[in-house]
């Protein structure tokens, strides 16, 4: 087997080029989708985590991990969708509805 | 240290999953983001391969680079198709920057924690032989079904609201 700290560099390398792309891209969907980069990324550190240390516990919070994120993705599109038919605009500096 | 092949295949994933992923920032067009983000997802699912995960690695490919991401194309269509003309290329400001080298700084940190401590929890009683003889989506299913079933039933709860939300979210009025 590899050793594990190859994979564990490797998630935290593809984790950090998604927290760049959330912090440098201003388009609200660009930054979703760095967002599901970083969670996958996570899950690289999890699966490699367990495993080494020979257990399930990684891959099955893994899993839940990722219903939850399906679920995120309907309703964090929804509102996507909803904020272009209010406001014509899903660009994040943009959307200052809440600053006051 | 594995096999050679096991090396090749390692490298060639991992290159091509960090290239693909900072594709995912630089190319201004969302829709070339989100193929990009497709090819990043099947290389992070041969990472999980060669981890002797098959059952992740399935769900990967049918969850994020099918499921998520063609609801995202399918959004991108829907609302960015003037917008995506109107984006102004990629400026380094200030701010940016900083926000950039705080990243790498978080970067090192990670490294940093990493090597500090390789792995300091307890062994687990699944051994590569045991899984083997079972089979791996087979144990998967039998933990899902034995000792996470009460997550199991409630992550189902969590996608019927996802559903109902986005439904309820998007839906005109009258």
């Amino acid at each position: 087997m590899i050793p594990a700290a190859f994979f564990l560099v490797l998630g935290a390398v593809i984790f950090v080029i998604g927290v760049i792309g959330v912090l440098v891209r201003r388009e609200a969907i660009v930054i979703f989708m760095c967002i599901e980069m970083m969670l996958s990324a996570v899950g690289i550190t999890l699966v490699a985590a367990s495993c080494y240390l020979h257990s399930f516990d990684g891959v099955l919070f893994l899993f839940f991990a990722m219903t939850v994120a399906a679920a995120e993705a309907a309703v964090g599109l929804a509102i996507f969708v909803l904020l272009y038919r209010t406001r014509k605009t899903v660009r994040a500096d943009e959307i200052n509805l809440l600053r006051w | 240290m594995g096999s050679s092949f096991e090396w090749v295949v390692f490298t060639v994933s991992a290159i091509g999953a960090v290239l693909a992923g900072v594709m995912v920032i630089l190319r201004r067009n969302p829709i070339h983001s989100a193929m990009f983000l497709v090819l990043n997802f099947f290389f992070v699912a041969v990472i999980y391969l060669l981890l002797r995960n098959q059952f992740i690695a399935i769900v990967q490919v049918m969850v994020y680079a099918g499921a998520i991401m063609m609801l995202i194309v399918f959004t991108i269509m829907l609302i960015s198709v003037e917008e995506s003309r109107r984006s102004s290329p990629l400026k380094l400001t200030p701010v940016r920057v900083f926000g950039i080298v705080l990243s790498f700084l978080f970067l090192i940190e990670l490294c940093g924690g990493l090597f500090l401590e390789m792995l300091p929890g307890r062994r687990g009683e699944f051994t590569p032989e045991k899984v083997a003889s079972i089979g791996h989506v087979k144990t998967v299913g039998g933990l899902l079904m034995s000792r996470f079933i009460f997550p199991f039933e409630l992550v189902s709860l969590v996608l019927l609201i996802g559903i109902i939300g986005a439904v309820i979210l998007v839906k005109k009025e009258r």
